[in-house]
């Protein structure tokens, strides 16, 4: 089963996501912050990646630069959380090599179905 | 499993008070019988696998978690330098609670299997001759007879603090 | 699948006080006119968390307040807004109401919803439009594609050469559209390139897509919103008289889609009021103050003793999951996930409250070193630095006594009085410096000063005459000043003629390693000595990388990983037959085979069939070669000291999932040894 790296600074969304995910079977390790994202994915392998935007000590998006200049992760799904206010963070995600996002608020259904959506 | 009784007798035989007498839990290493004082037996267990540590001398078999402790397990026929014995189903460890350099540390023996307690009056015990070079006479706090058995009784705080297993160093 | 939301909420009420609470604290501590700080990003994102949270977990109330709170924050962080008083005035009375409404959520309580909607038309009114904000939260797409009267759509579907690289899979995004009805496919090698030009990372097929199916087509256009600028595409209508009739580019369609960002126009706030310097400060509580913390130690360690069972569990009960019986899988992943969030709430509580800036041991300095220098006749400036540094309390209580020690040992022995200095062309006041820091899993605690060194001689010619060592032993300097660390070499009464440190050295380092730290000097004579404390920042629990070699698996911290690779032969190099270096990038990195130093047997002895752990420890960078990375997880840290002893390589241990035991490896340690392995030959009695 597939291995998922979740980095958001907010608990009880890191929580929320985690939780749906493992319900469904996958492997979750949490990140607090971009920083320690970077950090736990280049120690390990994932096959996704799912990351918050606004963040401390390293944003989502710097992360999604940081990850796509490893070999490990140039062609693997990273996902970004936005909110609605946040059109032009999609833009930017985009051109920093994000895969897709996933619009807040969401619910564990949205969730699972758009990583089904990556992870076919 | 205690005798009680032969106690008794060898309190009367020997003429020494019920107060300096100890608890014994004996073991058989290589067909010898030893003894262990039985107030520092915390449990026994039976033989299973161990995670090794890295550099440790080859006696130090590794070590086990028991409730949360990393309990470190010694097999006592390497550290006598016998033969080694192929562990199997009677293969048993006993988990001692060791004591030196001011605090208490717990380990397991390995041993051949456990073989039963006995009451030993303080008196009754005698020094220990040279074993030659099998088993350091450090290591033996003195010989017992009972029932007409010999047991090496052996003290387990010089022992498991000898060597490779002292803190210090 | 359906998720209870509620069971998340407590969680997100706790931290949103705490993000109320920064909030609150940088608020006061923001002067009108500035905008740039990082002090503003914090608000913002405390806010922008807060609204995420709240949006998420059904707050409706409170996700619309804070959406116009997060808007006009924004206009703040962009720069498009000065910061003035009364804006300052302004957030401060949102984050009471904010946090009103999620106190009445939290006590299911009301709140003072008049309150709310004055200061939210308040915000409104700053923001210079009145009730609009608030409104549009989800402004859904509004679909511009036609709907469905035909048989189906045809989709030209052309990626750019470079879409791959955002992980985005064109076989994905067909097998997505399959699933909305029957396809047919044509995919087109046109673009293909020469073998010898192809880029194995581009993307040069492009399909056609016929799609037999009643959706509208906005359900089409949806499965590439990702791609939209990663590819060309068109989508009209499939139908037999005319396949091609609409060929508006993509671009088109999208400017026509897109919604723009809701503008919100700004006017100039009408009137600017007089400079209030931080008139607020109703409630003032400094960042990191620590007052409040009184917490019986016995409790704490109660806490983290469940902890450290409930992590042990958690990684038993799933390692049980995943061989179980599969009718009964559900119910286990419930308890697990349940007894995980628990884990999780309880360890981040605990360690919040374990964790306490080392300024807790250095406030007792500056009084000590005053005292101390005038009975001395010396003159003596204490510098402190990095007092934030964080640490567990218990090791903060037992290192105090340790750094008392050196502190006076080094105004004692250390610091010269002002005349001698004078004479050694010295400044008449000597600096005695304590710094902290973290490094890896560790922190570091510097004590250092200017004073007289250490004198090589004099403590070569004590350890002779206590037998400490042999007249004619040949030691290195460090071996020297480690003398003074030894048990036997303290006890003698002319220890304070010695320029050096004395009394009870040994003790101070036995603390320090029953922490499971390590000390250590460096002196130069007549320019000062530096004592480095190296200590775990907490001794419970950390993030580890499991890996294995040969049948043991080792855990690697985290903190110490920089990446793990696939080593490639050209980056391996041998120099002077001994060490091995891997070339990564720019740095060369010594090797070091695991299953050598530990000696095991492994199961490959060739680098590039296994895997290398670049690891930081000690100002090095090694690579540590290991067979496989197994998963991350977090373990309980247990001592190997409490029965057994210390390990070179080995910093602890834990246990995993199936109840054995497994090390845990000690980064600094590995470096250090090696390094010696290197100058191993020369140095083999010691």
């Amino acid at each position: 089963m597939a291995t998922i790296l979740t980095v958001d600074d907010s608990t009880s969304m890191r929580q929320m996501v985690s939780f749906t995910l493992k319900q469904s079977g996958f492997d979750v390790v949490e990140a607090a912050d971009g920083a320690e994202g970077l950090q736990k994915a280049k120690s390990g392998k994932f096959n996704l990646i799912i990351t918050d935007v606004n963040m401390p000590k390293m944003d989502g998006i710097t992360l999604v630069r940081e990850l796509r200049a490893l070999p490990a992760y140039k062609f693997a799904p990273i996902l970004l959380l936005t909110t609605e206010a946040g059109m032009d963070k999609k833009k930017e995600g985009k051109e920093a090599g994000a895969t897709g996002w996933l619009v807040k608020p969401f619910n564990p259904d949205q969730l699972l179905s758009t990583i089904k959506k990556v992870l076919g | 499993m205690t005798t009680t009784a032969q106690a008794v007798d060898l309190q009367t035989d020997y003429g020494v008070s019920a107060d300096v007498e100890n608890q014994y839990l004996t073991f058989i290493l290589n067909d010898e019988e030893y003894g262990v004082d039985i107030l520092r037996v915390q449990e026994i267990r039976g033989w299973e696998s161990v995670t090794s540590v890295p550099n440790a001398p080859e006696y130090l078999k590794g070590v086990i978690n028991i409730r949360g402790t990393i309990v470190p397990i010694v097999d006592l026929r390497m550290r006598f330098g016998m033969d080694n014995l192929e562990y199997g189903p009677i293969t048993v460890v006993i988990v001692l609670k060791v004591i030196g350099d001011n605090r208490e540390r717990v380990m397991g023996i390995v041993v051949d299997t456990v073989s039963d307690t006995y009451d030993v009056p303080e008196d009754s015990i005698k020094p220990a001759p040279d074993f030659g070079d099998k088993i350091e006479v450090a290591f033996v706090k003195g010989l017992a007879t009972v029932n007409e058995k010999m047991l090496i009784l052996l003290d387990i705080d010089k022992l498991l603090n000898s060597g490779e297993l002292n803190i210090l160093d | 699948m359906g998720i209870d939301l509620s069971q998340f909420h407590a969680t997100f009420l706790e931290e949103s006080f705490e993000g109320l609470d920064v909030m609150e604290s940088s608020l006061l501590n923001l002067d009108a006119g500035d905008s740039d700080s990082e002090t503003v990003n914090t608000i913002f994102r405390s806010a922008h968390s807060i609204k995420g949270g709240s949006a998420t977990f059904g707050f409706d109330n409170v996700a619309k307040f804070t959406h116009v709170l997060e808007t006009l924050l924004d206009e703040v962080r962009s720069e498009e807004r000065e910061v003035t008083q009364s804006i300052v005035n302004a957030l401060l009375e949102s984050v009471d109401c904010v946090r009103s409404m999620l106190e009445a959520q939290r006590d299911e309580s009301d709140y003072d919803e008049a309150q709310v909607k004055s200061v939210q038309d308040r915000l409104e009114a700053i923001l210079g439009n009145s009730g609009s904000v608030a409104e549009e939260t989800v402004d859904e797409v509004v679909s511009s594609g036609s709907t469905n009267n035909s048989e189906g759509w045809l989709i030209d579907f052309k990626p750019h050469l470079n879409m791959i690289q955002t992980g985005n899979d064109p076989v994905r995004i067909i097998r997505e559209i399959k699933s909305l009805g029957l396809l047919e496919v044509k995919t087109s090698f046109d673009k293909l390139p020469d073998l010898s030009e192809m880029n194995a990372e581009d993307c040069y097929l492009s399909w056609e897509i016929e799609l037999y199916s009643d959706v509208d087509e906005s359900v089409v256009r949806e499965i590439f919103e990702w791609v939209e600028d990663e590819c060309d595409l068109v989508i009209s209508p499939l139908s037999s008289e005319i396949k091609t009739e609409e060929t508006s580019p993509v671009e088109e369609m999208l400017t026509a889609t897109e919604v723009a960002p809701v503008q919100t126009q700004q006017n100039p706030e009408p009137v600017v009021e007089p400079e209030i310097k931080k008139a607020v400060k109703k409630r003032t509580k400094p960042v990191g103050e620590n007052a409040s913390i009184r917490v019986g130690i016995d409790k704490v360690d109660e806490l983290i003793n469940l902890v450290g069972e409930l992590v042990i569990t958690q990684s038993m009960l799933g390692e049980m999951g995943r061989n179980f019986d599969p009718s009964n899988i559900e119910k286990m992943m419930d308890g697990l996930a349940q007894l995980e969030r628990h884990t999780r709430e309880l360890q981040e509580s605990v360690m919040r409250i374990r964790m306490l800036p080392i300024s807790f041991a250095f406030n007792r300095f500056p009084r000590l070193v005053h005292d101390l220098s005038s009975k001395l006749g010396k003159k003596i400036e204490l510098k402190l630095s990095g007092e934030a540094t964080e640490l567990d309390k218990t090791v903060m209580e037992k290192i105090g006594d340790p750094l008392v020690h050196l502190v006076r040992n080094s105004l004692d022995h250390g610091l010269e009085t002002p005349d001698i200095r004078k004479a050694a062309g010295k400044p008449e006041t000597g600096v005695l410096h304590l710094n902290a820091y973290h490094k890896g899993g560790s922190i570091i605690i510097e004590i250092s000063d200017d004073g007289a060194g250490l004198n090589k001689e004099k403590i070569r010619s004590k350890a002779v005459s206590s037998g400490l060592i042999a007249e004619d032993e040949i030691l290195t300097d460090e071996k020297i000043y480690d003398l003074i660390f030894q048990p036997g070499f303290s006890t003698a009464e002319a220890v304070s003629d010695l320029s050096g440190r004395g009394v009870g050295m040994d003790v101070v380092r036995r603390n320090i390693r029953e922490l499971g730290g390590a000390v250590d000097i460096v002196s130069k004579e007549g320019e000062g000595s530096k004592i480095t404390i190296r200590l775990p920042l907490t001794l419970a629990i950390m993030d580890g990388q499991l890996v294995r070699v040969g049948n043991e698996t080792y855990i690697i911290p985290i903190v110490s990983i920089i990446e793990s690779l696939q080593a490639k032969k050209e980056s391996i190099n041998k120099i002077v037959d001994q060490a091995e270096v891997y070339k990564l990038r720019d740095e060369y990195i010594n090797i070091v085979r695991l299953y050598e130093i530990f000696d095991l047997q492994p199961e490959t002895t060739d680098v590039t069939n296994g895997l290398l752990v670049m690891v930081e420890g000690e100002g090095s960078k090694i690579g540590l070669f290991v067979d496989e990375l197994l998963g991350q997880q977090q373990v309980v840290i247990k001592s190997l000291e409490t029965n057994y002893r210390r390990i070179e390589g080995v910093s602890g241990a834990t246990i995993l999932g199936d109840g054995t035991v497994a090390m845990i490896l000690d980064v600094p340690g590995l470096v250090v040894m090696s390094r010696a392995k290197s100058s191993v030959n020369e140095d083999k009695v010691a």
